[in-house]
């Protein structure tokens, strides 16, 4: 079948001009996404390795600062997002399905969750910064681990500001798909926002569940 | 070349609109090629006046034109603009923009408001690096090694490492464009292996442009955050590593030379196989040599690191490594070479650059492997034997390579013809030029001269002077090209939809294309190059 062809039968007001047909434009914009992703990827891996190097360096360092973290807010945070991304995927079905009401509603409560994590993650921050923790502006830490504790402090905040930056993003994102889907421009056969922008949550998600561990976790106990 | 009578139709792309609104939100791939155009002729001409007061200041021994802080600001500005907005965007923003879409017979890229958006990133990164040069410059070099760019230098650092990490966006965002259209958008029978090895080479620096360049952007935000708020990462007063900071600079720096060189390769092979008349050599070889370079490329960035403190482990391999990206670099060398063989090989302008490209790209990739030896690379590790090494790949290799694809795609871009006798003079004119500025460099370096200093021994002044010479010739090469195509837009012939008689989708369609490309999506039944087959003008009925 030739694909002007295609492109008459199929003719919709979500097709851009320069696509044959709905199926192609679908299968460019996961695609646009994951390369996206890889990019990210790419992105946070350059501060895992940074992260990764100066552990192995100064391991005792890394366990002091790294107990000072207010682990409950972390943990708790681990858990809204994990929630966040589940309500997002049912999102995702709820669009496939055409159940627009439980999409609205699903979104909501997805754009809910991220807000309470940035709130959390603001507390942690004002936490840090009364305790002396911010390097370069506002630091004090034990004699022993003064210097080296500053690069887990610079590398803590760099990282988790990034991924904030990241779901602030996020939630624009989600806005802009709670609007769309109000209007009724998602639909059954044009739910392929909602995907792409679910991969792109997903995707926030993960980076936090490495950065807990790494920031939070290894070694916590090491140190007394 | 074949004389075509074809009138230039009605509608195309340029008159499709008019108005400075009509081209500054425009999505046509082919209309934001030339937004990129005249971006990264502006940069280029900003860099290139740089190069031309360190060349003014370096013809007597004497550092007597500027001083030296002037001279390391003018060294720095010269290799930022180069690099990062002239040399990365070139031929993929330029030319890979407005070929990419008509090559493979799709009505545009993938994501046209991305594509725009680009562009206007591109331009905002360029404006933040332009005000790091109004506001007194930049004197770190372009490779902002710390801890001297965190810690000690007074100059723009943060404007121009954001202006960088912004421009960075653009690259990543026009590669991931590339790869998706690539992917998705080909015409009906347009497989993998009947696409010409321009949309290879783009495909492989796409994948670099999306793997290696958040890299650099992480790293240089590492970089602004340390002078902004004094976070320690790079500062060895906290137990910071300033060489973890060239291993992550190069992990990107280094396979950037290959998003230079390699569009610059992608084109050569359309410019050779049109200029013999021939189908490339080898096709699959040179294809699959783009993407061996692609990942070789990734894993060689620790010859940078030879007398940086690596172990000396790390560097046997990685001097190993590097000596591995020369095969597929030859590979394309031989083919080409071979494609001439018994081809009837034409003297056109397109052809004059391609000879030199070959030329010039042979000279520095082999010099390239002395810098990959350990022992040479200690010896003439920052003199101008780098220097002219380098300049040999980016300018040899990737203005040449870029000149020719201008050449010629031109009618296509223009619908018209330039002055084919002044443009065989200015080609003629930039190698000769070329080689006199930058071969004495390698001489010179040999002999030791150090890199980034104003004022150098009385013994190299032969040297040197010879190299200002050249480097005033090869100013007037380049200031040719912009008078005779800039004349030919309004006095050029009509160009006709084929005038190199080349075969390739672009050359199916009118010049200049019309908005959407084609009047009707071509059905492509043939490999690319079939030039015994002769289906030269019009396989589209």
């Amino acid at each position: 079948m030739l694909p002007e062809a295609v492109h008459q039968q199929t003719h919709s007001p979500s097709l851009a001009h320069h696509f044959d047909n709905l199926e192609q434009q679908r299968e460019a914009a996961t695609l646009g996404m994951w390369a996206f992703l890889v990019t990210e990827i790419l992105f946070f891996g350059g501060l895992f390795t940074v992260y990764m190097i100066y552990r192995s360096m100064y391991p005792q360092a890394f366990a002091a600062a790294s107990h000072e973290l207010v682990i409950w807010a972390g943990t708790t945070n681990t858990a809204v997002l994990i929630t966040s991304s589940l309500t997002m995927a049912l999102a995702v079905h709820a669009a496939q399905t055409g159940n627009r009401r439980l999409l609205v509603t699903l979104l909501i409560v997805t754009i809910a969750l991220g807000c309470v994590f940035l709130g959390i993650k603001a507390f942690e921050y004002y936490t840090e910064w009364v305790e002396h923790h911010v390097p370069g502006l506002n630091y004090a830490f034990e004699p022993e681990y003064y210097r080296n504790a500053q690069i887990f402090f610079s590398l803590y905040f760099v990282m988790t500001g990034l991924h904030a930056l990241h779901m602030i993003i996020g939630i624009g994102i989600m806005l802009f798909m709670l609007w769309w889907s109000i209007r009724g421009v998602i639909t059954t056969e044009y739910y392929n926002p909602i995907e792409i922008a679910g991969l792109y949550w997903h995707f926030v998600d993960i980076v936090w569940i490495f950065l807990f561990p790494l920031l939070y976790l290894i070694g916590r106990h090491a140190h007394v | 070349m074949a004389s075509s009578t074809v009138l230039t139709p009605p509608h195309h792309y340029l008159n499709d609109g008019v108005g400075i609104k009509s081209w500054l939100l425009t999505r046509d791939h082919k209309r934001i090629a030339l937004l990129y155009l005249a971006g990264v002729t502006f940069f280029f001409f900003i860099g290139g006046a740089m190069a031309t007061l360190i060349r003014i200041e370096l013809i007597t021994p004497a550092g007597d034109l500027v001083s030296d802080e002037t001279y390391n600001k003018l060294f720095t500005m010269h290799g930022v603009m180069m690099v990062f907005f002239f040399l990365i965007p070139a031929i993929p923003a330029v030319l890979g923009n407005f070929l990419v879409p008509i090559m493979i017979g799709a009505k545009d890229l993938a994501f046209p408001k991305l594509n725009l958006a680009s562009w206007y990133i591109y331009m905002l990164g360029g404006l933040f690096t332009l005000y790091a040069v109004v506001a007194g410059g930049l004197d770190t070099g372009w490779t902002f090694y710390t801890p001297f760019s965190t810690v000690a230098s007074t100059s723009n650092v943060i404007p121009a490492a954001v202006g960088i990490f912004i421009t960075g966006f653009s690259s990543i965002l026009t590669g991931l464009n590339f790869i998706v259209t690539i992917h998705r958008m080909r015409a009906p029978g347009m497989t993998w292996f009947r696409m010409p090895l321009f949309l290879w080479s783009t495909y492989a620096t796409s994948l670099i442009n999306v793997l290696g360049t958040p890299v650099i952007a992480i790293t240089l935000l590492l970089v602004a955050a340390e002078r902004i708020f004094h976070f320690g990462f790079f500062d060895p007063r906290v137990g910071g590593d300033p060489v973890l900071f060239q291993h992550l600079f190069w992990f990107y720096s280094h396979p950037a030379v290959y998003i230079m060189v390699l569009p610059a390769m992608g084109v050569v092979s359309e410019l050779v196989a049109a200029g013999c008349r021939k189908p490339v050599f080898g096709y699959a070889f040179v294809a699959f040599a783009s993407l061996a370079i692609a990942v070789l490329g990734f894993l060689v960035w620790g010859h940078h690191l030879f007398v940086a403190g690596e172990s000396v482990y790390s560097a046997m391999i990685f001097s190993i490594l590097s000596f591995l990206v020369a095969i597929p670099s030859a590979v394309k060398v031989f083919n080409w070479t071979a494609t001439m063989y018994k081809g009837s090989v034409s003297w056109e302008t397109p052809m004059l650059y391609a000879y030199g490209f070959i030329g010039l790209f042979t000279v520095g990739g082999l010099t390239g492997l002395f810098l990959a030896a350990i022992g040479v690379d200690v010896h003439v590790t920052d003199t101008y034997f780098i220097i002219a090494h380098f300049h040999y790949i980016m300018v040899g290799g990737t203005i040449m390579g870029y000149l020719g694809g201008l050449h010629f795609w031109w009618p296509k871009i223009s619908g018209r013809l330039y002055n084919e006798g002044l443009a065989k003079i200015a080609a003629g004119i930039i190698f000769i030029g070329f080689n006199l500025t930058f071969f004495p460099q390698f001489i010179v370096g040999y002999l030791g001269m150090p890199r980034r200093y104003h004022a150098y021994p009385p013994e190299f002044q032969v040297l040197n002077v010879l190299s200002s010479a050249g480097a005033s010739i090869l100013a007037v090469g380049y200031l040719l090209p912009m008078i005779y195509l800039m004349w030919s837009l309004r006095y050029g012939k009509l160009a006709g939809s084929n005038p190199w008689g080349a075969v390739g989708l672009e050359w199916t369609t009118t010049s200049p294309p019309p908005t959407e490309n084609f009047v009707t999506t071509p059905v492509v039944t043939w490999d690319a190059y079939q030039y015994d087959a002769q289906q030269v003008e019009g396989h589209v009925a």
